[in-house]
């Protein structure tokens, strides 16, 4: 049960209050950026390539152009006379914004129609002609890196080969040196596939340009809004659009999940149409081009590696990675390294020795990745090391739960010092399995399945106890374009003592509107239905970084708090003031000052934020505002506990989750029914890549499900039902002892998913199989383990 | 050429000029400048821009305008009554049903139908029932929820608790 310091009617931290927000979206009141209209507005829409890699050799708009309403057809040339070709990338790389010679994947954008209407500009679009010369895309990473391979980035000086950067960290030879004399080494080769986010609503803007005041406002779906404000201003301030010129309103967003976080040629292409002609342009892109066009997330491939002793006791890690980041490393990091926090990887485990490298290559695939609702990279790392203690059990004939508690970190090892680099917070990870084991009966469900075993039966159970790592993040390894990763809250307490509070992060589904209130409301007494939230327009909320790493509560929720303190110090002076009596003497309980020992002498907050603008003390500033930076001093911790039993049908493979019980520990919660909704969508988001999901190309580069028809987003049938739960193991170093919930579910789940499926094929011989685990993969791996007694014919 | 069509959305009655192509979300959208449906996908498989037709559920991107002459429309809009919010929307909110609300109208709109043929839907009938309405954010558990609070609403039987469960 979670404690609550503060009454329902104020509603701080621990209550299931109801989000504020609701009222809007289920009136159909939301303001999403599509619904915004501006008269005068002009419509954007791409043409695109069909193929992989081609080189353009003519583009002509003359039939689009004779089309009436539409008044302009952008290709890459008329960009370059400006400069504004080629963009930058967070990863310093280089993106085209349009190509002038050549494309590098299909669907890239190849030119851009304005026009009057939106059905106008889409008949353009299709009588724009293409002239191509196709020629043979790279598309296999591992063969990016043949000697024979064409060298894709031409454009740049001296690249002799389409290797983008290589990575290392750990303890390279002691890792060696214990691989070759351990009694037991595990070894398996695993994809982690190119996946998409495909959040509801796609990705747009409008951006609208006034010629008179040289002032541009742009409505984009983005979640980092200043970080883009800030950028459009070092790109483009040499023609006037310096950053008191540039507004960038995120309205609502209709689900982030880190693929809202990159600039996307088609916002630049709206802005520099928008400036040149002088009206409002509106680009919104269909799913299919999000889909195929928009970063994609994860895309490595791994050869992950154990060594252990024979009685279960693990000694070092090895992993080596091949990332395939398409034409151009435009991953959405914000850390120092390449690979993000990759470097996780050796998770729940008191690992002595670990060795970690990486290698990235460009392909003829669209540029990314996003960190998809995980901290860069921290996804690829659980499903490697939570796939591994898995591997390594079913090697030394040891349950995977019992080779867990002995090799878990125990909870007075915190703070805790990784091999690769990281102090982690708190945790207490025990007490999240033995949880979830109770929750599923654990015991029992094995003997049920040595019972199901006898008779044929395939059923699985798999674990999954992580350690995410979020909240990027402290300022000495955490920036975007050299700007530090803190964030910030501004809060301004009315005189009748309600208040309005700003943030630099953005939400997108989060319910930020009312757990921030919750935090401000837990730290002043102030009702949290008192408190209006806003985020998203960089005139008015202060500086931030934006809304994604499950970083808004560990940065601008701590913002929050102690901007809030702040403010109950000033009340207490106030307090004393009125009440005539020292500091000292005074008590807090939530809502109120009172004197210690005469309760009845009390002033409530609202009293004290009327006095601080009617009758402050002398020699103090008047009002009740305060504002707060916050630079965490470290990175959070969450950790959790999966467990996921299946059945699997030994005919037709169909694989049914029958349970899946899921135990977080996030620290101390603001909301538990909002905590508990984004646990319930990540896990949805889980069960995605480990059974359905994966963006598939053939190989001439062709994208093979690019459409909704085609890419399985799991709909209400394919998602089980999920059951919760959580531990509370306060982070020691943040304000309110609060983690980050919103992606543990995501980065958590597959491998517990994909450990029950493997785990109800392990009498027939299988260690492993790539997720998404499929039907076919499984009737094609048991096939190939010659297991088959029924001669299916493969389809 | 464009064509003229009258019908009534939320109740209130509409004669419109349009192009025969126009797709009824876009004539929603943008000629009768309602907003609250949206457009999630380009293959009628998102379930974002579903509205009821003459009290049925239709994805409205995958019919032309001129197919609802003389159809009765709801919207989003349209589901509050002058007494309040419409059982569905309470139900939404009241169990923490949506996150980002971008898909939530098409939620609602086929869930209202749903309960209208089968007032009292087990959880799998609820989850069949709204397959064909994709969300991203909620895992579906706070769905299946609202829509059996809203049926107990409309039914008049007690509520069922709104307070979240979890695994002690």
């Amino acid at each position: 049960m979670i404690q609550c310091k503060t009454s329902k009617e104020i509603g701080g931290m621990g209550h299931s209050m109801k989000r504020k927000e609701d009222d809007r979206f289920v009136h159909g009141k939301g303001n999403y950026t599509d619904d915004v209209k501006l008269p005068g507005t002009l419509y954007m829409d791409i043409v695109r390539s069909p193929y992989a890699y081609a080189k353009i050799k003519n583009i002509d708009s003359s039939d689009a152009l004779k089309i009436p309403g539409v008044l302009a057809v952008i290709t890459g040339k008329d960009l370059e006379q400006y400069n504004l070709h080629w963009m930058p990338t967070l990863m310093s790389d280089t993106q085209m914004v349009l190509p002038v010679d050549t494309v590098m994947y299909q669907a890239q954008e190849v030119a851009a129609i304005i026009a009057t209407e939106k059905y106008i500009a889409r008949d353009a679009r299709e009588a724009v002609k293409v002239e191509y010369e196709v020629m043979k895309p790279v598309v296999d990473p591992f063969k990016a890196l043949d000697s024979d391979a064409p060298v894709l980035r031409s454009d740049k000086e001296d690249k002799k080969d389409n290797h983008i950067w290589h990575w290392e960290v750990g303890q390279k030879e002691e890792t060696e040196r214990i691989f070759n004399e351990a009694e037991v080494v595990v070894k398996e080769q695993m994809h982690i596939p190119r996946i998409h986010v495909a959040s509801i609503e796609t990705c747009g803007c409008v951006a609208s340009y006034d010629k008179v005041d040289n002032h541009l406002t742009m409505y984009m779906t983005t979640q980092a809004p200043h970080a883009i404000r800030t950028v459009i201003a070092l790109v483009a301030g040499h023609v006037g659009l310096t950053e008191e010129k540039v507004r960038v309103i995120s309205p609502d967003i209709g689900g982030g999940f880190g693929g809202k976080v990159p600039v996307y040629p088609g916002y630049v292409i709206a802005i520099a149409a928008s400036f040149l002609i002088g009206k409002p342009v509106k680009w919104i892109e269909d799913r299919s081009e999000n889909l195929q066009a928009d970063s994609f997330a994860r895309d490595y491939h791994i050869t992950a590696e154990l060594a252990g002793t024979k009685d279960g006791k693990i000694l070092a890690t090895r992993m080596k990675v091949l990332a395939d980041h398409g034409y151009t490393d435009a991953s959405a990091n914000p850390s120092k390294f390449p690979t993000g926090m990759f470097s996780i990887a050796t998770g729940s485990y008191d690992y002595p020795n670990a060795f970690m490298e990486a290698d990235a290559v460009y392909t003829n695939k669209p540029p990314g990745g996003v960190a998809y609702r995980c901290s860069f990279r921290v996804t690829e790392a659980v499903h490697a090391i939570e796939r591994m203690t898995d591997r390594y059990a079913l090697e030394i004939g040891k349950d995977p739960a019992a080779l867990r508690f002995h090799n878990f970190i125990k909870k007075d090892q915190f703070p805790y010092h990784s091999p690769t680099g990281w102090e982690y917070d708190s945790g207490d990870y025990e007490a999240g399995l033995k949880l979830a084991m109770k929750a599923v009966d654990y015991d029992n469900l094995r003997i049920e399945q040595a019972e199901k075993r006898n008779k044929g039966e395939l059923m699985g159970i798999g674990l999954s106890t992580f350690t995410e790592v979020v909240g990027a993040g402290p300022s000495k390894d955490f920036d975007i374009l050299g700007i530090k990763m803190f964030d910030s809250a501004e809060i301004r307490v009315h005189p009748t003592g309600k208040a309005i509070a700003r943030f630099g992060t953005k939400s997108q589904g989060q319910g930020h509107e009312t757990t921030y209130a919750q935090i401000i409301a837990e730290e002043l007494g102030i009702p949290a239905k008192d408190i209006q939230i806003e985020e998203g327009d960089t005139d008015t909320a202060p500086y931030g970084l934006g809304t994604y790493a499950s970083r808004s509560t560990p940065t601008a929720g701590a913002a929050a708090a102690v901007a809030a303190r702040k403010l109950r110090d000033k009340a207490k002076k106030i307090a004393a003031h009125l009440l005539e009596v020292s500091e000292d003497d005074l008590e807090w309980e939530p809502g109120k000052f009172s004197v210690k020992g005469a309760p009845e002498k009390a002033k409530t907050i609202q009293e004290i934020v009327f006095a601080s603008y009617t009758n402050h003390p002398q020699g103090m500033e008047a009002g009740f505002e305060a504002t707060h930076y916050y630079d965490p001093p470290n990175l959070t911790f969450p950790s959790g506990a999966y467990i996921c039993v299946v059945d699997i049908d030994s005919d037709t493979f169909e694989i049914k989750v029958r349970k899946f019980v899921a135990i977080d520990d996030a620290g101390h919660i603001i909301n538990p029914m909002i905590a508990q909704g984004q646990v319930h969508g990540g896990l949805t988001q889980g069960i995605a890549p480990a059974m359905y999901e994966e963006l598939i190309y053939d190989d001439d580069g062709n994208i093979l499900n690019g459409t909704l028809m085609d890419y399985l987003v799991p709909t209400a049938v394919e998602s089980p039902s999920w059951e919760t739960g959580h531990t509370v193991t306060p982070s020691p170093h943040h304000p309110i002892g609060a983690k980050g919930i919103g992606e543990s579910p995501t980065v958590g789940a597959p491998p517990a998913i994909a450990n029950a499926i493997i785990d109800a094929l392990k009498p027939y011989g299988i260690t492993h199989l790539d997720i998404p685990i499929t039907p076919y993969k499984i009737f094609k791996a048991l096939k190939d383990k010659g297991v088959l007694d029924k001669n299916i014919v493969e389809s | 050429m464009k064509k003229e069509i009258k019908l009534k959305i939320n109740g209130e009655e509409f004669t419109e000029q349009v192009e025969p192509r126009t797709l009824l979300v876009h004539f929603i959208r943008e000629n009768i400048g309602m907003t609250g449906t949206h457009i999630g996908c380009d293959t009628s498989s998102c379930g974002a821009c579903t509205i009821l037709i003459d009290g049925k559920s239709a994805k409205s991107c995958t019919l032309l305008a001129v197919q609802a002459d003389g159809k009765e429309i709801t919207t989003v809009e349209g589901i509050a009554t002058t007494e309040g919010v419409h059982p569905i929307q309470e139900g939404f909110k009241e169990n923490h049903g949506l996150h980002c609300g971008f898909c939530t109208p098409g939620m609602m709109l086929r869930a209202i139908e749903l309960l209208e043929k089968n007032p009292d839907p087990t959880e799998e009938e609820i989850r069949w029932g709204i397959s064909g309405n994709l969300c991203r954010c909620t895992g579906y558990n706070n769905i299946v929820k609202s829509i059996k609070y809203a049926g107990a609403k409309l039914r008049g039987d007690e509520l069922p608790s709104t307070e979240p469960e979890f695994v002690e």
